[in-house]
């Protein structure tokens, strides 16, 4: 690991609330992305010159469009609830990541171009214009908000903080002011299919590879099939599942649940990527866009089920939006949506996240688990947030939170929570979630680890875990880097389904 | 961004990146490598070339268990293991070897 260029924030001995630094994160900002990588998302190449009237009226096309970010700008009481919850006030001090300082950063500005008392006496209610200071500050404060939503949980009004972060960067993008990283990344997802750029024979050749290693490890034939028509399921994974460690090992565990389950399955070379990077960016036409090629694969493969991986957004999009965003509530006329609504199979959640389908394969008696085999690890749950707070698994208040649990126990024997307030609705974040998952953001992604890994260290000196468990690509991305800097190995990184994976005795069942 | 090397110059993406892949040759990686404090031993030119190999067949840089398959037919199989490439490449053997063998930076949330 290089060295830190930066401090890298100390284990409390309590969780007090830090004392301020001022503008300590002030520098922090993404790569710009450069004019092609916005052009090809029909975004203006380069901050264009009338740039403060045009980012005015954006952010007024987007108050008439969202009645939620018009109540979300008016109802803030600045109670200060939100102030210490966020992970990047916690790892930085810096007083524009308490939310609500963050917030007012687009607040003060909605005040003084959309509010009476704004237009006529601006200093009397704190508005201001929208300066290049101010837009500058915006580049660098909402591009260090992962949209966790952990503030919000705490916020007595319900403002969804997400949501100001999503428009601020809506309105940046609008005006030609855009990331590289996310930037780049869409392009790469509507030209290829996946996140990561992996075209189709590359995406072949790396699963022939896992069934050979399958077959090396257990003897037994697991296929990962691509593109095969008539299969039942279609699984819309992160494309990081192909690529990465730990995560392909989670991808294994999915095959050999379907395997031993007897369903046929199959994965899209077309839809490739179960991230859907539009949320992070506040673009609707884009978060549509990524998600029409899910609903495009699952026309021509003619599947009846869609199952979505191990990853955090994918879900939160998957679950709450899919449907207006791709599915029915499109428009009752729209006749791929009819087309596809009578091809899946109601007797099935759709889409339905793989926890809940491995799940429902451990109560019925389906899977043939070994708990001995994961002995040797003492295992952990982290929550992601966009499934913590964003979504819900099964068909019980919470199933999210009570699913993932209960498999891991199901395929393990020891198990033991981090502390209650770091958890389920109050999970805190992996610090590199909502498009900050670059390292050009290192400095911001490490300190805001800093309540998360004080969690996980609780567990670690208390009962001796040593396997963190996750269900989303960007938390394991974001360990695998963070958990060096607070002295952890990063080998108790891992997916649930590694887990699965390790337990499931193949060959017994099917 | 850019650099010299030789008299020529070479153009780089912010994060030093070679925009130009076919400008890429065994100086250019030494380059790369001392400025990434990677010392370059056989080994480290097995990955570099094996990474350059699947990138034209592919049209991206391998997965990581392709990456340490390969590794270990070729090193031994005590070597096949991204345990061993971290040791080669500290900083991550996806991003930091790419870079030495000038292809792009892999994305995406890796």
């Amino acid at each position: 690991m290089a060295a830190a260029e930066f401090e890298v924030p100390k284990f409390r001995e309590y969780p007090v609330i830090p004392a301020l630094r001022p503008d300590e994160m002030a520098g922090s900002k993404p790569y710009v992305a450069a004019a092609p990588i916005q052009e090809a998302l029909g975004f203006p190449g380069q901050l264009v010159d009338d740039w403060q009237a045009k980012a005015i009226t954006r952010m007024g096309e987007l108050l008439d469009k969202y009645r939620s970010f018009r109540v979300y700008m008016d109802a803030c009481v600045h109670c200060g609830a939100c102030t210490d919850k966020c992970h990047y006030f916690i790892g930085t001090a810096d007083p524009k990541n308490m939310p609500v300082a963050r917030q007012e950063l687009v607040r003060k500005v909605y005040r003084r171009y959309f509010t009476f008392a704004g237009k006529y006496f601006p200093k009397l209610v704190g508005a201001v214009d929208l300066t290049r200071d101010v837009l500058d500050d915006w580049y660098s404060y909402f591009n260090q908000c992962s949209e966790c939503r952990r503030c919000s949980v705490f916020c007595p009004y319900g403002i969804d903080t997400a949501e100001v972060t999503m428009a601020a960067r809506e309105i940046m993008d609008s005006v030609g002011l855009g990331v590289k990283y996310t930037g780049e990344i869409l392009g790469k997802l509507h030209k290829i299919g996946n996140n990561l750029g992996l075209p189709g024979p590359a995406l072949e050749d790396t699963m022939l590879g896992l069934e050979e290693d399958i077959k090396d490890e257990t003897g037994v034939d697991v296929r990962l099939p691509i593109d095969m028509k008539g299969a039942e399921v279609l699984l819309i994974t992160p494309s990081a599942d192909f690529f990465s460690e730990p995560h392909v090992d989670s991808l294994i565990g999915y095959a050999k649940v379907f395997h031993q389950a007897g369903i046929s399955w199959t994965l899209s070379s077309h839809a490739s990527e179960a991230g859907n990077f539009g949320l992070f960016i506040g673009n609707y036409e884009q978060m549509r866009k990524a998600a029409m090629r899910i609903r495009q694969a699952a026309l021509d493969l003619g599947a009846k089920r869609i199952v979505v991986g191990e990853c955090g957004h994918a879900w939160r999009v998957a679950y709450s939006f899919w449907n207006t965003l791709t599915g029915v509530g499109l428009g009752g006329e729209d006749p791929f949506a009819k087309a596809l609504q009578q091809q899946l199979d109601p007797r099935h959640p759709v889409p339905q996240h793989i926890c809940e389908f491995t799940y429902d394969l451990i109560q019925r008696g389906a899977l043939n688990l070994d708990k001995e085999a994961n002995d040797h690890r003492v295992i952990t749950f982290h929550d992601s947030c966009n499934v913590a707070r964003a979504s819900r698994m099964g068909d019980m208040p919470g199933g999210q939170f009570v699913i993932p649990r209960s498999i891991i126990k199901s395929v393990a024997n020891h198990f033991h929570d981090m502390p209650q307030d770091t958890i389920c609705e109050s999970t805190f974040c992996c610090g590199g979630g909502g498009g900050l998952l670059t390292d050009d953001l290192l400095e911001i992604r490490v300190k805001g680890a800093l309540p998360r890994m004080e969690a996980l260290k609780q567990v670690v000196d208390d009962h001796g875990v040593n396997f963190f468990a996750s269900i989303c690509a960007i938390c394991k991305a974001q360990f695998n880097k963070v958990l060096p800097f607070y002295g952890f190995d990063t080998s108790m990184n891992g997916g649930v389904h590694q887990l699965v994976s390790t337990a499931i005795q193949l060959g017994t069942k099917e | 961004m850019s650099f010299e090397l030789n008299g020529k110059t070479y153009e780089t993406d912010e994060e030093g990146y070679l925009i130009n892949l076919s400008e890429w040759n065994e100086d250019v990686a030494k380059y790369l490598a001392a400025e990434e404090k990677v010392d370059l031993s056989d080994n480290h030119w097995e990955v570099i070339n094996f990474l350059r190999e699947y990138y034209n067949d592919y049209q991206i840089a391998p997965a990581v268990r392709v990456l340490t398959k390969a590794i270990g037919k070729k090193l031994g199989p005590e070597k096949g293991s991204s345990k061993y490439l971290y040791e080669l490449f500290p900083y991550g053997p996806a991003k930091q070897a790419c870079k030495i063998a000038g292809l792009p930076k892999p994305t995406g949330c890796i």
